[in-house]
């Protein structure tokens, strides 16, 4: 278990190294230059000149990677251009506002399709199955901010019942959860489908129905427990998909996390901060699936850690 | 299940019969067609240029115009017909969605049945490189490169091709590295069959009902990319209609003219839906391993 552990842990590092590669060597070609975008357009060629060597963006592309890397391992992220504040405090600064989202959206998609998931389980077959397992369809099938949209105008709009964007109360998250909950609860509803009904077909659970208990405690007490287990490991997975989507779901209802630094960063062309929001996420990514894989033996003896 | 034979299994006429026998899949299918007709018929039955400004398509106020019988959807922020440029918007999304997909299940396939075939350090690096990009988050990903390129209807092809390799690259690969222990490739092996020979006579037609699926799959994931990428203002670019461009350009209006939004929402979710609901009925139909699970 220790090595394991270990091993994985020294793969994800290595995968972190590697993303950040990567992003330093997209950012680096950039066409789009950052040192025009800080200088202004009426700046002299000196100006930007200067500014460029302030920045060290007139040194070779190893040695600015190695610098940066030589920042990173001592937790620095490197100064955002434009707004002259380290981008690991913007990012500190920003991710409780993404992970209150992410916390919501995870609870929004396992209750809607844990439930829906059970209800078409037990009504297998029938109209209200193949209507609830459409609907599932429907939600894989829908962009983020079409769904985000659609919230915003129905219930913010034409209710009223949700403010229009913004952060701060209760009312501010359940839109922009609802949007990411609502996306991935159509996996959720399929998983918990047949995970239900193959957990129904089981000896035990003919066994406690010959005991005499009713159909709700053996659906609740006996097939539920056992069927759910599967689907929670797969949580940590999720959040990768979430980071794809935070950044979609925050910039429309104007949610001030991590998503919409990273947007407003690629728009300024702030290399400092995609590159540490990219490091962030793809951090996230690493540790959910590590998450994932680490739950999966604890719930399902069968499965060994190799 | 239908309770098929395996000889029946391999049969592709059969496979395609099974396919039409289930409802969602021929909803899906028709859905396709549909829209396949509106971009290819676009020229003749799109009743104005898609980039045509109506001197009467805005009110007075300068509104656009709700539906109505000479604008069936509405008109947009520029007073240009919006069924018109919703029927070359499916030019865009089906033109992005062949080609990305296409390039995206090209390089998955390569690097897979590569990494699959020769074990060793090549193979190993490829799957260490394939491991690495599936913890980039693909969006963020997407929109750094689309930001970094001037996009294009081209260039975002290629963007979306780039980040979506991967999840085809690693089915390819499992199943090729199942494939290359088997008996008969050892014998071709024996017999003095060339590598090139072992990977596209008698590995590759067996990834082929793999691919299909993720084929069919895969152009709904493109299709929603390039709606999100074109949504942000980093995908395809105005005047040329995307239906997610057309939704970036008319958000100001969606309070007051909610059909701008909301007729070409539809249509990304129609056709993503569509290509989902035949991908999957093909997996069941096609792909012996998801046989019983329903």
């Amino acid at each position: 278990m220790a090595t394991y552990l270990l091993r994985r842990l020294l793969v994800s590092l290595l995968i972190l190294l590697g993303v950040s590669f990567i992003t330093f060597v997209l950012l680096y070609v950039l066409p789009a230059d950052p040192v025009r975008q800080i200088a202004g357009r009426s700046a002299t060629a000196a100006t930007v000149e200067n500014i460029r060597r302030e920045l060290g963006l007139d040194q070779p592309f190893l040695i600015q990677y190695g610098r940066y890397l030589a920042g990173l391992v001592q937790g620095d992220l490197g100064r955002s251009y434009l707004q002259k504040t380290e981008v690991a405090e913007l990012i500190a600064s920003r991710l409780p506002a993404t992970l209150l989202l992410m916390l919501a959206a995870i609870v929004a998609e396992l209750v809607l399709g844990l439930t829906i998931g059970i209800i078409a389980a037990l009504k297998r077959g029938t109209v209200l199955d193949q209507t609830l397992m459409m609907t599932g369809f429907i939600t894989v099938s829908a962009p983020q901010f079409v769904v985000a949209l659609l919230l915003l105008y129905v219930f913010a709009v034409k209710l009223g019942w949700f403010p229009i964007g913004g952060y701060g109360t209760f009312a501010h998250l359940v839109l922009p959860a609802l949007t990411l909950g609502i996306l991935g609860s159509g996996w959720y509803s399929r998983m918990m489908r047949s995970s239900m009904i193959e957990v129904l077909r089981a000896d035990f659970i003919r066994t406690a129905r010959a005991k005499g208990l009713g159909r709700a405690r053996v659906v609740l007490g006996h097939a539920l427990p056992n069927a759910i287990l599967p689907i929670i490991a797969m949580i940590g997975i999720d959040i990768g998909i979430f980071m794809g989507g935070i950044v979609v779901v925050e910039s429309v209802f104007g949610w001030p996390g991590i998503g919409q630094l990273a947007w407003q960063a690629i728009q300024r062309v702030d290399i400092p901060i995609i590159m540490g929001v990219t490091l962030v996420s793809a951090l996230a990514i690493v540790l959910g699936n590590l998450l994932a894989d680490l739950v999966a033996p604890l719930i399902d003896p069968r499965i060994k850690l190799k | 299940m239908t309770d098929a034979t395996a000889s029946e299994r391999m049969a592709p006429p059969s496979a395609l019969r099974r396919l039409l026998r289930r409802k969602l899949a021929l909803l899906g299918l028709v859905l396709i067609v549909v829209v396949v007709a509106g971009a290819v018929l676009a020229p003749w039955i799109a009743p104005f240029a898609p980039n045509e400004q109506h001197f009467d398509g805005l009110t007075l106020e300068g509104a656009p115009l709700p539906p109505d019988g000479r604008f069936v959807f509405g008109t947009d922020l520029l007073g240009r017909d919006l069924f018109s440029r919703v029927l070359y918007g499916a030019q865009t999304s089906l033109i992005i969605g062949v080609v990305a997909n296409g390039l995206a299940l090209t390089i998955g396939t390569l690097v897979g049945i590569t990494a699959g075939y020769f074990r060793g350090w090549i193979g190993a690096a490829l799957m260490r490189f394939t491991d690495l990009m599936m913890a980039f988050p693909a969006l963020l990903l997407a929109i750094c490169l689309a930001a970094i390129f001037q996009p294009s209807l081209w260039i975002v092809a290629m963007v979306i091709a780039l980040v979506n390799w991967v999840q085809a690259a690693r089915v390819i690969y499992t199943e090729t590295s199942s494939l290359a222990t088997r008996d008969f490739i050892a014998a071709e092996r024996t017999l003095g069959a060339g590598t090139g020979r072992i990977l596209f006579r008698h590995i590759l037609p067996h990834l082929v009902p793999t691919i299909i699926v993720w084929g069919t799959l895969g152009i709904s994931t493109t299709v929603l990319l390039e709606a999100t990428l074109s949504f942000l203002g980093v995908g395809v670019q105005p005047p040329t209609p995307s239906w997610g461009n057309i939704i970036f350009e008319n958000q100001t209006w969606f309070q007051t003219a909610p059909w701008l939004v909301f007729i070409p929402g539809a249509a990304i979710i129609l056709l993503a839906l569509a290509f989902n609901l035949v991908g999957d009925a093909l997996r069941d139909v096609l792909d012996p391993t998801e046989r019983g699970r329903d």
